[in-house]
């Protein structure tokens, strides 16, 4: 029994019409375990233990709990196998408390009994070192204390089969060490663990084996100890991969946006961003460092003229004139009518920049619709476009008249990207441009950035990555609860002076209220 | 562990998503759906009242095409249902929940019935037919901007408040068809200048609905035209698509939202014009005849492309035609005639399921077993 795996998966496969999402993959989890699961974006990692959780059923193949072949129809039957899931996108009701949110659901004597399940929530929390009131609102959490309320959730259900999916997304770099460490105490109690991750650092530093997927399939298990970083990518990607952003020194900078003690409030009087200052200056790559949700979208969509502003102004100086500019409380058509030629690479990309449900001419139409005097589209321009951006980029489609929604997340965000570039814009905003893309994708973005840099754009770039934050820009200000923390020089500064500024404002005070 | 002891078996079936189709096969599936519901149906008629199906479908088809008047009336009503359906499908490709047709439909009627009431024989046709346009597309717009208005300025909830609009209209129509009823007090306004036939739209080719299916014929170009070519039809499908990303490149979607219900409200009191001035020489609180709603099926199937209405509507008003055939010959009541239309139109809409998914069923596990 010490040698049986707890988990053991045969020759799954599971297609989403033609496309297969997992090609006969085999994995094997044995107790006392942690295992990565390694791949880019779309290789089918969260399908796979969608399958484990009863979320999708896999078309062939098999799996085994214990040695025993089981059917696991839906997330209840996973329960009973004892296998939890923690989701990506947390799954909790934000209006209870955390003990409610971790007995809801469940039946028999648990039921409705916050006050005993409170104590059983404190035991486990002292066993694994969590840190969690039970008594807190939803609402009132920082991330990872969702977080953590979802990993007691699974644990309160007794369950010995944990699975992670990328966990450390949404984390800053103390944080993750916290998570790690209550992950291995976890493994130490004999629970087979399962973390889902395309970060190479955190694979090698917490877990025992790691498992590559690369396409939908898979390629092998490998023992963390034997390896390392470049076998692995290696692996990942299926050839030699450069892992070095090229940087150049910035030339003939000049101040080209500045963003003044800008502060704006929500309708429930909060604060969403507090007496902003910084200034974007041509040539250059500007970074914004911050937990995700901390006042990033609101900081680039206030210049982006979508956002209303309480305080503050955002000038804009012009290159050619000189002329400044006050963009507050402009629409984005009266930005541009202006003249600024401002490009902005929204973070939801097909909830924003793009429209999913339309083909790629008629979303290089977005920008360039209103071009000319006649009621009627001109589609002959943004055709062009299209092609040219599938040529340059090489987006992968199979022609211009494919709705966007079917591309790839790398290919949708190359078809943005291109059409923001394509405007030849003074100042270029980019929000996790290469959040979900695969690594050739995502150097093929970084590289863009650069190229635009190079030409005298000002380039504002908000990223979750501090390694690649560190690499890519010339700058960095850290947003902390919509305030500015601090400002460095990414060629100097380190990850954990950022991981602190990020945490400055809020830290351990925000736990408190 | 009990469930260990318990033998548990892969389910029978799960459903998956499909690629997307080739065209003919789609279509296919859909032809099959309407012969399954025909199929569906003839069981339900038989059990039901114990007719051969046969006999009733060509009592059906009958109904809908037997003489030269019913196919006349057939596209007459074709004309009228796609008239209004051309008017909702703006504001649905919008995502503007605009069930108010009704409403709309009965206003421009109204205002069309008050000229041809009030200035029939005061006027000259010259000034008369275009009063009567101009009345009639006014009140329709009107109409429509209204809950638009306030959507765009509060946020009110598009839904309800054209369907409260709708009983507004009834309402009113009450009011105006006691106020003007022939004879005075009997509640029933009766054929509107029957013997001078003012504001009576002409007879051409010497059918009386010709114009209205001409009308009809072109508004229908030139909505797809609108709706494809036009920098307006482009906004309302970025703004139905995403009013995020309207807003990101800069359409003002709430101009966007009054424009395409002033355009939707027009397009009603245009129909309102048609069946007052073209058919019906009359008003009632029913003129709209529930078109206002069953012009959302008929966009809706045709996923907003006015070419394919004309077949989604003639598919249901020749269902609608046929069924009422059915229940007048065989003395069954309207209801039965309902069930029919009904259980094809389940079928037609349930055939979308099938073309977006498909159902896997349980593989032999020989050889899957070690």
């Amino acid at each position: 029994m010490g040698t049986q795996a707890a988990i053991e998966l045969k020759n799954i496969t599971k297609t989403f019409g033609s496309v297969v999402a997992n090609k006969d993959v085999c994995l094997t989890v044995n107790r006392g375990e942690i295992l990565s699961i390694l791949g880019e974006n779309g290789s089918g990692k969260t399908t796979l233990m969608n399958m484990i959780s009863g979320i999708y059923f896999p078309d062939h193949g098999q799996i085994f709990i214990d040695g025993n072949e089981v059917v696991i129809r839906s997330p209840k039957d996973a329960f009973n196998y004892k296998i939890g899931m923690i989701h990506q996108h947390f799954k909790l009701v934000d209006v209870f408390s955390a003990a409610e949110n971790i007995i809801l659901g469940l039946d028999g004597e648990d039921k409705f009994n916050v006050k005993q399940s409170a104590e059983k929530i404190k035991k486990i929390s002292e066993q694994y070192g969590f840190e969690i009131d039970p008594n807190k609102k939803i609402y009132e959490m920082s991330v990872s204390e969702k977080q953590t309320v979802e990993i007691i959730k699974v644990l309160y259900r007794g369950a010995d089969i944990l699975i992670l999916d990328e966990p450390t997304a949404v984390l800053t770099p103390q944080e993750a060490q916290k998570l790690f460490s209550v992950l291995r105490r976890m493994r130490d109690d004999g629970k087979a663990i399962i973390i889902i991750t395309h970060k190479l650092h955190e694979v090698l530093s917490l877990s025992d084996k790691v498992a590559v997927l690369r396409k939908g399939e898979y390629i092998g298990t490998v023992t963390t100890k034997d390896t390392d970083e470049s076998q692995l990518t290696e692996m990942m990607v299926g050839k030699k991969v450069d892992l070095n952003i090229s940087r150049s020194k910035p030339e003939s900078t000049a101040d080209r946006l500045e963003v003044k003690n800008i502060s704006c409030i929500n309708r429930e009087g909060v604060k969403l961003l507090d007496d902003v200052t910084f200034t974007a200056r041509s040539g250059e790559i500007l970074g914004i460092a911050g937990i995700a949700g901390s006042g990033q979208r609101e900081l680039l969509e206030s210049i982006a003229g979508l956002q209303k502003l309480n305080e503050g102004n955002i000038l804009y100086h012009d290159p050619k004139t000189g002329k400044i500019d006050n963009l507050r409380d402009k629409t984005p058509m009266q930005i541009r009518d202006l003249g600024v030629r401002l490009s902005f690479v929204p973070e939801d990309r097909l909830g924003m920049g793009l429209v999913g449900n339309m083909d790629i001419i008629d979303n290089m139409m977005l920008r360039s619709y209103r071009k000319g005097k006649s009621i009627f589209l001109q589609r002959k321009q943004p055709k062009d476009l299209a092609k040219k951006i599938i040529e340059d980029l090489e987006v992968v489609t199979p022609d211009a008249n494919t709705p966007v929604r079917r591309l790839s997340g790398g290919n949708v965000q190359k078809v943005l990207v291109g059409r923001e570039i394509a405007a030849s814009p003074t100042v270029l905003m980019a929000a996790y441009p290469v959040r979900g893309l695969d690594i050739n994708s995502s150097y093929l973005i970084y590289n863009l950035l650069n190229e635009q840099k190079e030409n005298g754009v000002a380039v504002i770039f908000v990223g979750e990555d501090l390694d690649v934050l560190l690499e890519l820009c010339d700058r960095i200000v850290v947003i902390s609860s919509g305030k500015i923390s601090g400002a460095v020089d990414a060629r100097t500064a380190t990850k954990e002076e950022i991981g602190l500024l990020m945490t400055k404002n809020c830290g351990g005070e925000t736990n408190e209220h | 562990m009990s469930i260990k002891e318990k033998q548990i078996h892969e389910p029978l079936f799960h459903i998956a998503k499909r690629d997307a189709l080739p065209f003919w096969l789609s279509w296919l599936i859909r032809i099959l759906s309407v012969v399954a519901a025909l199929i569906a149906c003839a069981a339900v008629t038989v059990v039901l009242t114990g007719e051969n199906p046969i006999n009733v479908y060509a009592t059906m088809i009958d109904g809908a095409i037997g003489t030269e008047r019913r196919i006349w009336s057939l596209f007459q009503n074709i004309a009228m249902l796609l008239c209004v359906s051309l008017a909702v499908t703006p504001a649905f490709k919008m995502k503007f929940w605009n069930i108010g047709a009704e409403g709309q439909v009965l206003v421009g009627g109204l205002a069309t019935a008050a000229c041809m009431i009030l200035f029939g024989d005061k006027l000259s046709p010259v000034i008369l037919y275009p009063l009567m346009i101009v009345t009639s597309i006014l009140a329709g717009a009107i109409w429509g901007f209204i809950p638009a208005f306030f959507k765009a300025k509060w946020n009110t909830n598009e839904t309800l408040f054209t369907l409260m609009m709708n009983y507004i209209a009834i309402q009113i129509v009450s009011f105006f068809t006691y106020k003007w009823s022939v004879p005075k007090g009997s509640g029933q306004i009766g054929v509107i200048n029957a013997s001078t036939q003012a504001g009576w739209l002409p007879n051409i080719g010497g059918s009386p609905y010709l114009i209205n299916i001409l009308i009809v014929a072109v508004l229908t170009i030139g909505m797809y035209i609108y709706l494809k070519y036009n920098k307006h039809g482009y906004e309302i499908s970025v703004v139905g698509e995403s009013e995020n990303t309207a807003r990101y490149v800069g359409i003002n979607v709430k101009k966007v939202i009054m424009r395409t219900m002033l355009l939707s409200g027009a397009i009603c009191g245009i129909a309102g014009l048609l069946l007052v001035s073209g058919t019906d020489h009359t008003i009632t609180r029913n003129t709209a005849a529930g078109r206002g709603f069953t012009a959302i099926m008929v966009s809706w199937l045709a996923k907003f492309n006015p070419i394919y209405m004309v077949l989604t509507s003639f598919l249901i008003v020749f269902l609608q035609k046929g069924a009422i055939e059915i229940s007048t010959i065989y003395g069954l009541n309207d209801s039965f005639s309902e069930i029919i239309t009904g259980i094809i139109i389940f079928f037609i809409i349930g055939s979308e399921f099938f073309v977006n998914y498909t159902v896997k069923f349980r593989e032999s596990k020989k050889g899957a077993n070690k």
